[in-house]
């Protein structure tokens, strides 16, 4: 115990693991490494809010005082270049090196690059990190013209907080739908629709075939059709890849992520890995995933301190996920990919409406739209093993919730007989 | 600035000057308060910053939104008094406020 646990990344799985394990007794030290010079901070409100508000500040993860506090060694500004797995040993990039006996690696992921003439053009952005998040606020001021690639999550969020901030504002999204696979078409049309309401030009089934400059800085993007669209910013969000890289140098398997086991551990059981840079087998579907949310860096990371401290259950945690695009809470949990039938609660036009997905007669999970207690209610079912019928769930929300403590009710029950 | 009182579940007390237009629960995380979590920031997406706010307040904090409402309804020991901290905007008016920490979050 005397190296004690080093975690590199300390974005939300490094900080949490970091907390758990103090709440969890572990006394030995903690070393919490990041390559950012930051106070730990929140991603999610970067596309949300930070970037249209000059005067808006970092959220932390936790308060200075929680470091001190409970003995964390938080080292900010420091990045690992390399792990000894023999000698349980990390090299410090610039020099020194720093023992361990369990390593969690919660590396996070980066934003995917598109290789396209002009990518290089001063102007062509991404958003992951806070240092991105002030480049695309600063460069968003002076910019009348905005063009986005990609419609997934991060994209559409930053397309609607810019929008509102008053940018001319154009998505471009390779394939014919937005969102991927991530929702349901219903879910991804109404988005659609929604955006291009309030002025946000969405050219689907369109990609682009090269970025234009003026003095090094990006003025337009020309698209697969010929159209150029004025750009002073233009924002590249196409999704993200894992950073496995000091994992795979290190010999740790890789499988689209770090590939860990179901107590967080990678191949090489003294290291562990969290969050978006780890791959599993999900207890919820069976399928293999690396996920990018918050609940499952948090999620994770509370059970690799329990794997470390010795009492590790099998990860257990209901998949959950938020995105506020515009006026649009959206609010998914479980896992809906693959389907084959679904239930609508509420009214679309009115902006507000949860679709139930189902495979057969089990709910595979439940995308909200402004309907928060249906996606908390859902996480209740899913945690608790409850699959209610489609005919409980057109009941609506009462209907449900006691069709969820009968079944609490008879739960001890079963269990014993 | 504004005096807000912090009581956690065991009873330590954290007395902290907040700023105006902060939210109760982010001079939570500031001073590391136990058993604030606020999970997702301040999105009102996972009622982890879960508080009861003092009697002698509630009508001067105020009712909570549906959205706020809906969240709520699911948190753990959820009381007339309970508001999510992330919810509650610092001002002048709420110089004094205290609220209390539940035993947990969910
Ligand atoms: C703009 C944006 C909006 C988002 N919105 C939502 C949302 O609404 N809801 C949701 O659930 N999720 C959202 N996400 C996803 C969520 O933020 C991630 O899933 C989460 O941050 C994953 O946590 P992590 O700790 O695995 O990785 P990160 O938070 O990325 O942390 C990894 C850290 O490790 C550091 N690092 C990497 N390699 C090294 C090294 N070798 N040495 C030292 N440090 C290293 C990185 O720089 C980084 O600081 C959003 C993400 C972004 C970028
Ligand atoms: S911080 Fe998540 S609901 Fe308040």
């Amino acid at each position: 115990m005397k190296n004690g646990v080093v975690i590199v990344g300390a974005g939300h799985a490094g900080v949490q693991a970091a907390a758990s394990l103090r709440e969890d007794g572990y006394d030995g030290p903690v070393i919490l490494i990041g390559d950012e010079n930051e106070l730990p901070y929140h991603k999610p409100p970067l596309s949300k809010t930070f970037i249209k508000d000059a005067e808006a500040k970092p959220q932390p993860l936790r308060g200075e005082a929680f470091y001190t506090g409970s003995a964390i060694d938080y080292r900010p500004g420091i990045r690992i270049d390399r792990i000894d797995t023999g000698r349980r040993s990390l090299e410090i990039s610039g020099g020194g090196a720093l023992a361990f006996d369990h390593l969690i690696l919660a590396t996070g992921s980066r934003p995917r690059t598109l290789p396209l003439p002009g990518s290089d053009l001063s102007g062509v952005l991404s958003l992951r990190s806070l240092a991105d998040a002030r480049l695309i606020r600063d460069l968003s001021a002076q910019s009348e013209d905005v063009v986005i690639l990609g419609g997934g999550f991060i994209g559409l969020e930053i397309a609607a907080t810019l929008r509102a901030a008053g940018r001319t504002v154009t998505v471009v999204e390779a394939v014919d739908r937005l969102l991927g696979r991530a929702v349901a078409p219903v879910v991804a049309s109404h988005v659609r629709q929604r955006l291009e309401a309030t002025g946000v030009r969405i050219l689907t089934g369109t990609s682009i075939s090269k970025l234009e400059g003026e003095n090094g800085h990006v003025v337009a993007a020309i698209t697969s059709s010929g159209e150029r669209l004025p750009a002073r910013m233009v924002i590249v969000g196409i999704g993200a890849v894992p950073n496995v890289e000091l994992a795979q140098a290190a010999g740790l398997t890789i499988a689209n992520g770090i590939r860990v086991d179901l107590q967080m551990r990678s191949s090489v059981p003294e290291i562990l890995a969290i969050g978006d840079a780890a791959s599993y087998r999900h207890w919820f579907t069976g399928g293999d995933v690396r996920l990018e949310s918050v609940q499952n860096a948090t999620d994770q990371a509370r059970l690799a301190a329990r794997t470390i401290t010795g009492h590790a259950d099998a990860y257990s945690a209901v998949p959950w996920f938020w995105s506020d695009i515009g006026d649009m809470k959206l609010q998914m949990v479980g896992l809906t990919a693959g389907g084959d039938s679904h239930v609508v609660l509420g009214d679309l036009p009115g902006n507000k409406f949860s679709i139930y997905h189902y495979t057969g007669d089990r709910l595979l999970g439940i995308e909200s739209v402004n309907r928060p207690g249906d996606h908390m209610l859902g996480r209740k079912m899913l945690g608790a093993g409850f699959s209610p019928t489609p005919e409980t769930v057109a009941m609506g929300p009462e209907g449900l919730k006691a069709a969820l403590a009968a079944f609490q009710q008879e739960e001890p029950a079963r269990a014993a007989g | 600035m504004t005096k807000l009182t912090f009581i956690a579940h065991d009873g330590t007390q954290f007395d902290v000057d907040a700023e105006n237009g902060s939210t109760v629960m982010e001079n939570a995380i500031r001073h590391a308060v136990p058993g604030i979590e606020a999970e997702c920031g301040g999105a009102c997406a996972c009622a982890t910053c879960h508080v009861y706010v003092d009697e002698a307040w509630t009508a001067e904090v105020g009712e909570p939104e549906a959205m706020e409402e809906d969240m709520l309804d699911f948190a753990y020991d959820v009381q007339p008094n309970s508001r999510l901290s992330c919810q509650i905007k610092v001002r002048d008016a709420l110089d004094g406020l205290v609220v209390r920490v539940p035993e947990r979050q969910g």
